[in-house]
């Protein structure tokens, strides 16, 4: 029974196409995803200077230029007006829903993972510090 | 502290602005003159960012912002002989938002002087700006003290005139301040031979005050806190005893001192910009002078801005900063280090927290 179920599996592994090992990415592999991520900043930030999120023809930028002043780095941290500790997303939903007089989005829409990856991008090389005032 | 004597009894008096009044928490301020008569204060707003909707709606936020210093200006006691208008009433230029900017504008109780900003200028080159607020550039006296006012956003012809397909595009891509299709400000050869002769006819030992809209220094290009030629300008102050530029445009506070001219920047009355050093990626020259704003609190929708009223004290200029959400500022010139002084925390031991946070 053991042996029957062992020639199975090796039959069905056999069948399966060879994949690469984790330490098998290449220069082009590196590139491609690099590549994916700009791309994502690039919507990020068309985003960020549009006032399509809004209602009333306010953009994100007109205050953060180059999205300074968000602190990505500082978050999850403690919004003293919320009365707990929230993540970078739902300071931007406060922004759309304020300033913007929009909509806010959901955690995992696409425009906020791209809003999320153009503000962190504009503050690359920054120290970590989660939960900094 | 300073020579700001916040007074709830002079705001009773003024029993006709209750109605007014009774929604903002106003404070009144009464100016301490320390000695000659020659003193005089004239308040500052500046910033406004005007933004039209659709049909009859504006940006409240920013309605709210310059209402409230118009609101304020009208209290002051003893009242400014005339209100400077930094810039940047409108957002982009249209005559919808001069007309309401100019509407909200018109409850001023003091005369009211204009300096262009970029948002007024970029969509039809100030021609509906000039209908409504005169020249825009141009000088007077006042008091012995001679005003110089600067058009200090134009820029490069071949942008002005041949880059855009559309007068709307040209102004979209100016309102921008990190827009790396933008193109630096600069009062420009025109205006500076104008200055030249201007100043040409004034006693050397005559104060001289320069609004402009940019700074007339070069702090950071990438947004635009600057102003391509200001050597140049600079260099046609200099013979000139007692010099001080006024700039818009940075929507923070900002100071500095260069040879005998002294820079103070006002606020914004829409929304307060952050430090350039805040932006991680490039380099700037922020005054190091300055001391910087308490970090904004985005949950105060008015708070990082505000207005001033500006003592000109025997031609060198105080700057007080009434602020919606913070303490006020003071930034005197102090005549023994010959350079503007923050009355409360020019000391690196005075600083507070909120102000390191950028």
């Amino acid at each position: 029974m053991t042996s029957l179920k062992t020639i199975m599996l090796t039959l069905a592994l056999g069948a399966l196409p060879l994949v690469s090992s984790a330490d098998e990415f290449t220069p082009e592999d590196e590139q491609r995803w690099q590549q994916q991520f700009m791309d994502v900043v690039k919507q990020g930030r068309e985003l960020w200077t549009s006032p399509t999120l809004g209602s009333n023809g306010v953009a994100c930028a007109q205050c953060h230029p180059n999205a300074a002043n968000t602190h990505p780095e500082t978050y999850p941290k403690f919004q003293k007006q919320i009365g707990k500790v929230i993540p970078l997303w739902e300071m931007i939903n406060w922004c759309l829903r304020n300033p913007l007089e929009g909509t806010p989005l959901a955690a995992d829409d696409p425009k906020m993972i791209a809003m999320q990856a153009y503000v962190t991008y504009e503050r690359r090389g920054v120290k970590l510090e989660p939960g900094k005032h | 502290m300073s020579n700001i004597d916040q007074s709830r009894r002079n705001f009773l008096k003024t029993g006709g602005l209750l109605a007014l009044g009774s929604t903002l928490p106003i404070s009144l301020v009464e100016l301490a003159f320390a000695e000659s008569s020659q003193n005089f204060t004239f308040a500052y707003i500046s910033d406004a960012h005007i933004q039209h909707i659709k049909g009859n709606r504006f940006v409240r936020n920013w309605d709210m912002g310059l209402r409230r210093a118009v609101a304020e200006a009208n209290l002051l006691t003893p009242k400014p002989d005339f209100v400077m208008f930094g810039g940047d009433l409108a957002q982009l230029g249209s005559k919808e938002e001069l007309d309401h900017g100019a509407e909200i504008m018109s409850a001023l109780k003091h005369p009211v002087k204009y300096v262009m900003g970029e948002h007024d200028y970029y969509l039809d080159l100030g021609a509906y700006w000039e209908k409504l607020f005169g020249p825009q550039y141009y000088s007077f006296e006042h008091k012995g003290v001679h005003f110089v006012v600067l058009n200090s956003i134009r820029t490069y012809d071949d942008w002005t005139h041949k880059r855009w397909p559309t007068a709307e595009q040209r102004m979209l891509e100016m309102a921008g301040l990190d827009n790396p299709n933008g193109s630096p400000f600069m009062v420009g050869d025109e205006q500076r031979k104008w200055l030249k002769e201007d100043l040409a006819k004034v006693a050397k030992t005559t104060p001289i005050v320069v609004f402009s809209h940019s700074p007339l220094q070069k702090i950071y290009k990438g947004w635009n806190f600057w102003t391509e030629d200001a050597e140049q300008i600079q260099a046609l102050l200099k013979p000139f005893k007692k010099v001080s530029v006024i700039y818009g445009h940075v929507h923070q506070i900002q100071y500095n001192q260069i040879g005998n001219i002294s820079f103070n920047s006002v606020m914004a009355t829409a929304w307060p910009w952050p430090y350039p050093q805040s932006y991680a990626q490039a380099e700037q020259y922020l005054p190091k002078l300055t001391v910087p704003m308490n970090r904004a609190d985005p949950f105060f929708e008015r708070d990082a801005t505000g207005w001033q009223f500006i003592n000109v004290a025997n031609g060198n200029v105080d700057v007080n900063f009434t602020l919606y959400n913070n303490s006020d500022r003071t930034v005197r010139f102090d005549t023994v280090k010959k350079q503007p002084r923050d009355q409360a925390y020019q000391d690196e031991k005075a600083r507070i927290n909120p102000q390191r946070h950028y």
